[in-house]
């Protein structure tokens, strides 16, 4: 199982930087959103996959009766995932004003802030 | 049967005494700024009580983190753990002497920060939220600095860096959105890296609490993941701290938004990645350190030339000064390569003098912005025949960056340079030196031009004409000498008196390398 999801999280970071290397900044932000994801996949594979049994102690005992599953990655998953979620939905309105702004969304001719080209500082007086 | 609460002892599982007041310091500093924050959120409308508000927060928080600071400096490493689990399955907040000195000094700047945008940002930029936005960002700021969780040095990382964008994008302009495009992503981007490292860490050591972690490392040593984990680590944090070839997003923003948001950022944001470079490599991991040392060090002496390069080849003063933020990176990085105590805490020390320079700098080019009505070294001139203690204040500020005695940049580079030389490391030591050189030609330059030259560009030697811009609006008010004088004052104070600086860095990079005071802070005497 562990194997598998390897393999898995494998592709989507393959993927991810494929698409973080792109000048379009729609699939920069496709890549972001991909590679979070591969980061939470990781960290549940990361707690290790016990199925099917959840961490509560039955009335009466003080102690789980079986191995139960890692509730700890869950809870950061759950954390990280709130926060690149928010941190997207703050992403698309930024790229969609730029573009709005700047009239493009290739990286190589967003050149406002640091124009192409320009002199250099003066030499003397 | 049901198991009654009361009939189970739950000393082995919580914390059963209560939490000492001074205790409640560590968590202060959060508290207080979400509070803030959230206060001034809700009036934001008020754009006269926006500034009174934030501003006594801020005050506030530099007594929390004050208090905090000499608690430490009297008591060693304190740690508080939410909700009474005992490490390392509850949160734990853990202050030891860096920490709380970079918190300090960080809500000075803050403060200060606050002060200077009274005048720095009108009646839109209050409505839409630079006060909340300061606020929060101390909270993460401070956050990152007193947490002992890995997971929620994290945690505090996007606290911090979403406030950030709300104080890039005030003003909406074209450049702010071309700038903070390019800085979002970057910085996205190392914290999800950073978010990587942690899962992988947790799947080796199956914890969190950075003192367990500390004790698992030393248990193990290191191989093959973990050595991964530490390069994931170092690339995460090198990008959040403008480290080469990492930093595209720094120069490509920090001259966009209003001159206030970028000296808090120049001061701040680079520095919190230092400090989690100290946490992770020299408390968390020090044989990775050891491993990585060679390749730190490359790192640290591109930084530092490229940095200053980039400030030689500059026109705008703020871009010339934000490259000046990356090179003196490159300086800290360097003593995080040579790893004894002395150096880490000429590293610690460089970071003070930074935070508090850099975003003093930003402040001055607000003045002479507002004085000369340009930031380019070509449009502006005769601001010493304008206010000559301006320029003399200025002229302080820029020995300090270069690192020219006898003021705060000297001592730091000093321990550095000595570190390298001692340790054999002589190409450090020759790149240190040559930056400081390079630096002084830099800064030297904005006072030939800025400041000695008669007016702009073409205006022939001699010829000034005194009077013309002493009736400048705006930030030439004297409401700015306030931050600027107190910044200043720590500037000089650092460089005159050095010697509390040296006992308290010194003391705070023993407890880094040395981390049983930590660790027993966290766990109890009885490890």
């Amino acid at each position: 199982m562990e194997a598998g999801l390897s393999v898995l999280i494998g592709l989507f970071f393959a993927v991810s930087v494929y698409l973080l290397m792109s000048r379009q900044i729609v699939r920069i932000m496709l890549g972001i959103a991909i590679l979070g994801n591969a980061v939470n996949l990781l960290i549940f594979t990361a707690g290790r996959l016990t199925r099917e049994v959840p961490p509560v102690i039955p009335e009466g005992a003080l102690t789980p009766l079986e191995q139960t599953a890692n509730p700890l990655p869950q809870a950061l998953i759950l954390t990280a995932i709130v926060i690149s979620f928010s941190f997207f939905a703050f992403l698309l309105v930024l790229a969609f004003r730029s573009y709005q702004e700047l009239g493009t969304d290739d990286a190589n001719e967003m050149r406002v802030a640091e124009p192409a080209g320009e002199p250099a500082p003066p030499q003397g007086y | 049967m049901a198991v009654s609460s009361e009939s189970v002892d739950i000393s082995h599982a919580m914390v059963i005494a209560p939490v000492s007041p001074a205790d409640w310091l560590i968590v202060a500093p959060s508290i207080l700024t979400i509070l803030g924050g959230a206060i001034c959120l809700m009036s934001r409308k008020d754009t006269a009580a926006q500034p009174r508000i934030g501003v006594l927060f801020l005050m506030l928080l530099v007594f929390a983190t004050g208090g905090l600071f000499l608690h430490v400096l009297d008591k060693g490493v304190v740690t508080m753990v939410m909700g009474r689990w005992l490490p390392p399955f509850g949160i734990a907040f853990t202050a030891d002497l860096t920490g709380a000195t970079l918190a300090f000094v960080a809500s000075l700047v803050a403060f200060a920060a606050g002060v200077y945008g009274i005048v720095d940002v009108d009646g839109s930029g209050r409505r839409y939220g630079f006060y909340p936005f300061l606020l929060l960002l101390m909270t993460g700021v401070c956050g990152a600095f007193l947490t002992g969780d890995i997971f929620n040095l994290y945690v505090w990382f996007e606290v911090l860096l979403i406030a950030s964008f709300g104080l890039l994008v005030l003003g909406n302009e074209r450049a702010q959105l071309d700038g903070a495009v390019k800085y979002a992503l970057l910085n996205i981007i190392a914290t999800t890296l950073f978010l990587l490292a942690t899962g992988l860490l947790y799947g080796l050591y199956g914890t969190l609490n950075m003192a367990d972690i500390a004790i698992k490392t030393r248990e193990f040593g290191i191989d093959g993941p973990m050595a991964t984990i530490a390069v994931l680590y170092f690339l995460a944090f090198g990008m959040k701290a403008a480290a080469f070839p990492v930093n595209f997003w720094l120069p490509a923003s920090y001259h966009t938004p209003r001159i206030v948001v970028s000296a808090v950022f120049a001061g701040l944001l680079t520095k919190v990645g230092i400090y989690a470079l100290l946490r992770i490599f020299v408390v968390l991991m020090p044989e990775a350190r050891f491993q990585l040392q060679d390749l730190i060090a490359l790192v640290a002496i591109a930084t530092m030339l490229t940095g200053v390069f980039g400030a030689l080849a500059q026109t705008d003063v703020r871009r010339l000064f934000g490259y000046l933020v990356i090179s003196g990176i490159g300086s800290m990085l360097a003593g995080l390569a040579i790893g004894t105590t002395p150096a880490l805490a000429g590293t610690i020390f460089y970071a003070i003098h930074s935070i508090v320079v850099m975003t003093a700098l930003y402040m001055a080019a607000g003045v002479m912005n507002a004085m000369g009505g340009s930031y380019s070294l070509r449009e502006l001139g005769g601001l010493y025949a304008a206010s000559p203690a301006f320029a003399a204040v200025f002229l302080v500020l820029a020995f300090a960056v270069a690192g020219l005695p006898p003021f705060s940049g000297f001592w730091p580079k000093v321990i550095l340079v000595e570190a390298a030389i001692t340790t054999g490391r002589v190409w450090i030591a020759a790149s240190i030196l040559v930056t400081g050189l390079l630096t002084s030609i830099a800064v030297g330059r904005v006072w030939i031009f800025a400041f000695w030259r008669g007016g702009p560009e073409g205006t022939p030697d001699g010829a000034a004409e005194p009077g013309a811009l002493a009736a400048a609006p705006g930030l030439a008010r004297p409401v700015v000498w306030l931050p600027l004088g107190v910044l200043l004052a720590l500037v000089v104070f650092m460089g005159i008196v050095p010697e509390p600086m040296f006992q308290v860095t010194g003391r705070g990079a023993t407890t880094m390398v040395d981390p049983i005071g930590y660790v027993r802070s966290v766990f109890g005497d009885s490890l």
